[in-house]
C-alpha cells in the first residue's frame, strides 16, 4: 500500500515523463484489445445472425471441377451451378445413400424453383413463386402450418398445393379452404391445384410485406414440378437434416465422400457437401486468424512500450540514488527497495494498460459501428490486457528494480 | 525521572571494537588498507566525537559503526550484536533498529512530508500506520518542527531539515545515534540550534551519541573526543566544553 502512494507519488513528480513512457503501454493495449474486440464481434455477430438457420444441415451441391487453387473459384465452389441431367444426382444414388445412412439422417429435402405467376382478386395481384418441393422442405425452411398438410412424398405428380394465409384469405375469404383448387399458370397452360394445407406468411407484417405486398410462395409436389416443366430428371442441390446427436463434421465428410464416388469419372462436374456451421466454423478461424496476427504485430508495440518503461525506470533509478541509499542506511532490505520499484514499474504499466483498454473499446466501438454492428468488448480480454500489461510491468521493472537493490549503500549516499 | 547530568554514565558498552582492520580491494595489486586495527568502546549515554583529517579513515570507520559496510578483520558488537558475522540483511535489519543516522546533506526523501520522512523507518520495521504516525508527530513536536509537518523538504531551510532527520534518526528507538558532519551544511547560527538538540537528546533522554567531524571545535562539546589519523586512533581526550552546553 505504501509502495502504491510512493509510486503514484514519484509518478506524479514526473507527469509528462511518466505520461510519455505510459504512450507506448496505451497504444499497444489499446490496439490489441481494439483488434480483439472487433473480431470478437464480428464472429459474435456473424455467429447469432446465423443460428437459426439450421446451422448443421448440410447442403450437397452438384458443382463444376475445377483444377486451379484459385481463391475466387474455392468459393465458387459453394454456388450451386446448372449441371446437365447426365451430372445431376439420381435418384438411385439418393436411395443408395439413404439406405447407407440410415439412422443418420432426419431428413432429405430438395426443390426446384419453376417461376411465377400471377393471380388476380377483386382487382388485386398476387405474385406467387412456384417451389415444387419434397416433404423435407418443411423443415429445412422451417415452414409453419396454419391447418391441413404439408407436401408428403407420396403425393407423387398429384396436383395439391400449399399456400399463404395471406393468399388463403383474399382466395375463400369466408371458408375453409381446405379441398377447394387454385387455379395456377405454368407455361401457359392454367392448371387447377387442391389447396391441402395452409401456412403462415412468414413476411406477414414484416418490412418485405410493405415492399412486396401480396407476394409468397405456392409449394406442389416436386415430380409433379419436374413434370409439368419438362424438367430435368434427378437433383442439382440436396439439403440434409442430420438425425440429432450426429456428429456434424464425420457427417458432412462422409456425405461428400460418397457422392464423390459417384463422379470419379465425370470429367466437369463433382459434388461439394457443406454446412452452414462448417462454414461458419472457417469464417471464425479465418476472423480469428486475422485478428491474432493483427494483435500480434500490436503487441510488438507493447514490447517497445515495455523498453521504454524499463529504460525510464533505469533513468530514475539513477536519478534517485541518494535516495536509495538513504532508505538502505535506514533499514530498507533489498527486497523493500526491489518491491518499491517493481510497483512504480508496474503502476505505470497499469495506468498504462487501463487507459489503453478504455481507448481501446472506443475505438473497437468506431470500427465496428463502420462496419454496422455492434461492438461487444469481452471481459476476458480486458482482463487479459490488465494482466498483460502487469507483467510486462514485473518484466521490464525487474532488472532496473533488481539494479537498484543492489545498490551499493556507500556509494549510493555519496552519489552527487 | 530526570536523571542528574553529573550522574555518572551506566558502563554497559555500546559499540565495542576489537582490532578492526578494513582493507579494500583486498587481494588485488592495488590493495589498501585504510584502518589498521581500532579498538574503540562506547558506553551506554555516552557522547564521543571523532576528529580526524579527511583521508584519516574517518569515513570508513562511520561506515563500519553504521553497519553499513563490515570490517575485512575484527571484532564488532553493538548493543550486543555481533556484527562482524551479519549478513546484508541482517544488517539491515540492525540499521533500522539500532543505529539512527543523521547526514551532512540530510537526505530527507524528496516530494515527502516530513512526516511520512519520520515514518520511513518505522515502515521497514513494520509498525503499524497508527502507531507510525502517533511516533512521529510526537518526534516531530520534540525537535521543534510541530508546525511543518506536512511540508515537504524542499519548503524547509537547512536547519529544519536536519531537525527532520533528527526526529528521523530517533523513530525506533535506536541505541546509538551516528551524526556525519553534522553542521557541515549549516551556518554557524543554525549549527548551534541543530547541536544544541544533540545535547538535549543526550541529557534527557541519554542517547548514545557518535558525532563524526573533522571541526576540532564541534568535537570540544563531546564527553570524549578520539582523534583518528592514518587509520589509528591516535589521541584520545575528554572534551573541553563537556558538560557547560545545556540542551
Amino acid at each position: 500500500m505504501d509502495n502504491i502512494l510512493l509510486a503514484l507519488n514519484a509518478l506524479r513528480a514526473n507527469k509528462m515523463r511518466s505520461l510519455l513512457t505510459m504512450l507506448g503501454i496505451i497504444i499497444g493495449i489499446a490496439s490489441v484489445i481494439g483488434i480483439t474486440t472487433i473480431g470478437d464481434s464480428l464472429s459474435g455477430y456473424i455467429n447469432t445472425t446465423m443460428s437459426g438457420l439450421g446451422a448443421s444441415n448440410l447442403t450437397v451441391n452438384v458443382t463444376e471441377k475445377s483444377e486451379s487453387d484459385d481463391f475466387l473459384d474455392t468459393l465458387l465452389m459453394f454456388a450451386p451451378s446448372s449441371p446437365s441431367e447426365k451430372d445431376m444426382i439420381t435418384q438411385s444414388m439418393l436411395d443408395q445413400y439413404q439406405t447407407t445412412f440410415d439412422g443418420y439422417i432426419q431428413d432429405i429435402a430438395y426443390s426446384t424453383s419453376i417461376g411465377s405467376t400471377t393471380l388476380t382478386l377483386n382487382n388485386t395481384d398476387y405474385h406467387l413463386t412456384l417451389n415444387g418441393v419434397n416433404a423435407g422442405i418443411a423443415h429445412t425452411e422451417s415452414i409453419e402450418l396454419v391447418t391441413g398438410r404439408f407436401i408428403r412424398d407420396d403425393d407423387a405428380t398429384r396436383k395439391v398445393a400449399i399456400i399463404a394465409d395471406t393468399l388463403a384469405t383474399a382466395l375463400y375469404p369466408n371458408i375453409d379452404p381446405l379441398g377447394h383448387t387454385i387455379e395456377l399458370s405454368i407455361l401457359g397452360s392454367t392448371i387447377p391445384f387442391y389447396i391441402v394445407g395452409v401456412y403462415a406468411d412468414p413476411n406477414a407484417n414484416t418490412p418485405m410485406a410493405l415492399i412486396m405486398p401480396n407476394q409468397s410462395t405456392v409449394y406442389i409436389p416436386y415430380e409433379c414440378a419436374i413434370d409439368l416443366t419438362y424438367g430435368n430428371q434427378g437433383y442439382s442441390s440436396l439439403t440434409i437434416v442430420p438425425a440429432i446427436g450426429v456428429d456434424n463434421d464425420w457427417f458432412l465428410d462422409s456425405t461428400q465422400k460418397f457422392f464423390e464416388s459417384y463422379y470419379y469419372r465425370n470429367d466437369s462436374h463433382t459434388v461439394t457437401a457443406y454446412s452452414l456451421d462448417t462454414m461458419l466454423e472457417s469464417m471464425n478461424d479465418m476472423i480469428n486468424a486475422v485478428s491474432i496476427a493483427i494483435a500480434c504485430i500490436a503487441a510488438i508495440s507493447l514490447l517497445v512500450g515495455g523498453i521504454g518503461v524499463m529504460n525510464i525506470m533505469l533513468v530514475s533509478i539513477t536519478e534517485r540514488t541518494r535516495e536509495i541509499g538513504t532508505r538502505v542506511a535506514l533499514g530498507a532490505r533489498p527486497m523493500d527497495i526491489r518491491v518499491q520499484f517493481v510497483v512504480e514499474s508496474i503502476i505505470i504499466c497499469l495506468i498504462g494498460g487501463m487507459i489503453g483498454m478504455v481507448l481501446g473499446i472506443a475505438l473497437a466501438n468506431v470500427g465496428t459501428s463502420l462496419l454496422g454492428f455492434a461492438a461487444s468488448p469481452s471481459l476476458g480480454n480486458c482482463i487479459m490486457a490488465i494482466s498483460f500489461s502487469m507483467a510486462i510491468g514485473v518484466f521490464f521493472g525487474y532488472y532496473p528494480a533488481n539494479k537498484a537493490a543492489k545498490l551499493d549503500p556507500i556509494d549510493a549516499l555519496r552519489y552527487e | 525521572m530526570i536523571l542528574h547530568p553529573l550522574v555518572p554514565t551506566m558502563n554497559k558498552p555500546i559499540i565495542e571494537m576489537k582490532g578492526i582492520v578494513k582493507t579494500y580491494n583486498l587481494g588485488k595489486p592495488n590493495e589498501l588498507e585504510i584502518l589498521h586495527g581500532i579498538d574503540l568502546t562506547v558506553d551506554a549515554g555516552e557522547f564521543v566525537a571523532i576528529v580526524g583529517e579527511s583521508g584519516s579513515g574517518k569515513s570508513t570507520l562511520m561506515n563500519i559503526i553504521g553497519c553499513l559496510d563490515r570490517p575485512t578483520h575484527g571484532q564488532y558488537h553493538l548493543d550486543g550484536l555481533d556484527i562482524s558475522t551479519a549478513n546484508a540483511r541482517q544488517l539491515a535489519s540492525i540499521r533500522n533498529q539500532k543505529i539512527g543516522f543523521v547526514f551532512q546533506t540530510f537526505n530527507l526523501i524528496g516530494r515527502t512530508t516530513a512526516l511520512k520522512n519520520v515514518e520511513l523507518p518505522m515502515l521497514y520495521a513494520h509498525i503499524p500506520q497508527a502507531k507510525r504516525t502517533q511516533r512521529a508527530k510526537q518526534l516531530l513536536e520534540m525537535v521543534g518542527m510541530k508546525d511543518r509537518m506536512k511540508h515537504q523538504p524542499n519548503e524547509l531551510s537547512g536547519g529544519q531539515k536536519q531537525r527532520v532527520a533528527i526526529a528521523r534518526a530517533m523513530a525506533n528507538h535506536p541505541a546509538i545515534l551516528l551524526a556525519d558532519e553534522p553542521t557541515g551544511a549549516l551556518d554557524s547560527a543554525t549549527s548551534r540550534t541543530v547541536m544544541d538538540l544533540f545535547h538535549q537528546l543526550h541529557r534527557q533522554q541519554h542517547m548514545t551519541i557518535v558525532l563524526i567531524t573533522h571541526s576540532q571545535a564541534l568535537s570540544e562539546e563531546a564527553q570524549r573526543i578520539l582523534t583518528l589519523s592514518d587509520g589509528k586512533i591516535i589521541h584520545e581526550r575528554k572534551g573541553s566544553k563537556a558538560g557547560e552546553l545545556n540542551g
